[in-house]
């Protein structure tokens, strides 16, 4: 159990997503503008994590590794080089596949989620989340809590820079340095500040 | 829709239409892998690339790939695209490529790629795709070089692994400023990067939302 709780929280905060590894920027600067949606759009990016990280766990220990279709017959058959291929494909079929679920049975979640999840295909820290989890050799159990870690450390960034952004507005911000120059330089504020965790031994 | 001339393509994402610079496109990489010279430039030439190879190949078959499949065709091609990179890399370059561990597996999910192929390739002929695309990569190697020659050569004083600014520790006069090999600094370094490229070209700048009003000295109360 202490092993699954220090691997959430160097998920969280020692290895945060979006301050310590820049993934998932592309979305994490263009929706962030306004607190609400960008809460929705981290929530919907833990979802999407919790389920996907797992899931390629499972392809990648059950079809892709070395030795892995043992179970089938084939000791000798290595698919590991198709590794990229099958995690894209894994988690474009999920996000849509939940897409789909949300849209019949819970459409509420689905209104506020809707336009995110489509996004999330292409957003690098799903992707990052798999191919960390395969680098980093994590078993099934461990898959989930970083899964759901990794997840949730990108919302925490995103919501905090919605907020910093929201006052942001108002200030009075020398002109070429307007909009995207500015929140760039947020960031790294946001990141030199999350740095202080690094030094944590869990 | 207008014509597209090559040098236009090839030319125009460099600066005036930097992806990484105006785009908001394929930030993710551009970060993460420029503490080193050598990293972003493999990185360059790898995204270069595959963003010219896969708008040349979607746009050789747009006409066929049916409209509501047309994401995963694209995915498909772009994925295998950088399979033959990553294992191109794992063969002659195994040491860089567990550098750039799993930042190879990302130009998958890299927006510049997917965002060529959606807006350009998919309406076009191959070739000045093919050249759209490399120019594309081109404005992000742009980009990433620089951050590279900036945070190596403050961050470190060497180039390429090769001692440019002797360091003040073996005897030299250079103080090499550590902060620049942190994450941190590359956002800073995007940032002022953005401010100068927007100083230069005016018509990039952003509108503020809210102007402050001008301090009005009103007459005083009698």
């Amino acid at each position: 159990m202490e092993h699954y709780l220090s691997l959430f929280v160097r998920s969280v905060f020692i290895e945060n997503m979006a301050l310590s590894f820049f993934l998932g920027m592309c979305s994490f600067i263009a929706i962030s503008k306004k607190v609400e949606t960008a809460i929705g759009l981290g929530i919907a990016v833990v979802v999407v994590q919790l389920i996907t990280v797992p899931a390629n766990n499972l392809a990648y220990t059950y079809l892709l590794r070395e030795g892995a279709l043992a179970w089938a017959g084939l000791p000798d058959v290595d698919l590991s080089f198709l590794g990229l291929l099958t995690y894209i494909g894994v988690i474009a079929a999920i996000v849509q596949i939940l897409e789909m679920l949300l849209d019949k049975y819970v459409p509420s979640l689905y209104n506020a989620l809707g336009i995110f999840l489509p996004l999330i295909t292409v957003n690098c820290v799903i992707m990052a989340g798999s191919l960390f989890m395969v680098e980093r050799d994590y078993n099934f159990g461990e898959s989930v809590v970083y899964g759901l870690g990794s997840g949730f450390s990108w919302a925490l960034a995103i919501a905090l820079l919605a907020g910093i952004r929201e006052k942001l507005k108002y200030s009075d911000v020398p002109e070429g340095l307007q909009g995207l120059g500015i929140t760039f330089i947020t960031i790294g504020l946001m990141s030199l500040g999350f740095m202080s965790f690094s030094g944590i031994q869990l | 829709m207008s014509k597209h001339t090559a040098k236009e393509v090839l030319l125009n994402p460099v600066f005036a239409n930097n992806p990484i610079g105006l785009q908001i496109l394929g930030i993710c990489s551009a970060l993460a892998v420029t503490s080193n010279l050598k990293t972003a430039l493999v990185m360059s030439i790898a995204l270069t690339l595959v963003t010219g190879f896969s708008n040349l190949f979607i746009a050789a078959i747009r006409a066929q790939i049916p409209g509501s499949i047309r994401m995963i065709v694209q995915m498909v091609i772009i994925a295998s695209l950088v399979i033959v990179v990553d294992q191109v890399l794992r063969a002659f370059a195994y040491s860089l490529a567990k550098q750039l561990s799993v930042f190879v597996g990302l130009i998958i999910t890299n927006c510049i790629v997917m965002g060529r192929a959606e807006a350009f390739a998919m309406q076009n002929p191959p070739w000045i795709s093919f050249l759209d695309g490399i120019g594309n990569g081109l404005g992000y190697s742009a980009m990433l070089i620089t951050l590279g020659v900036f945070r190596e050569l403050l961050g470190a004083g060497k180039l390429m692994g090769i001692e440019i600014l002797p360091l003040a520790k073996d005897g030299g006069w250079y103080v090499p400023n550590g902060m620049l090999l942190l994450p941190p600094s590359a956002f800073f370094l995007i940032g002022l990067i953005i401010w100068a490229l927007r100083t230069w070209r005016v018509e990039q700048k952003e509108k503020p939302a809210f102007r402050m009003a001008n301090q009005v000295v009103d007459k005083e109360a009698y």
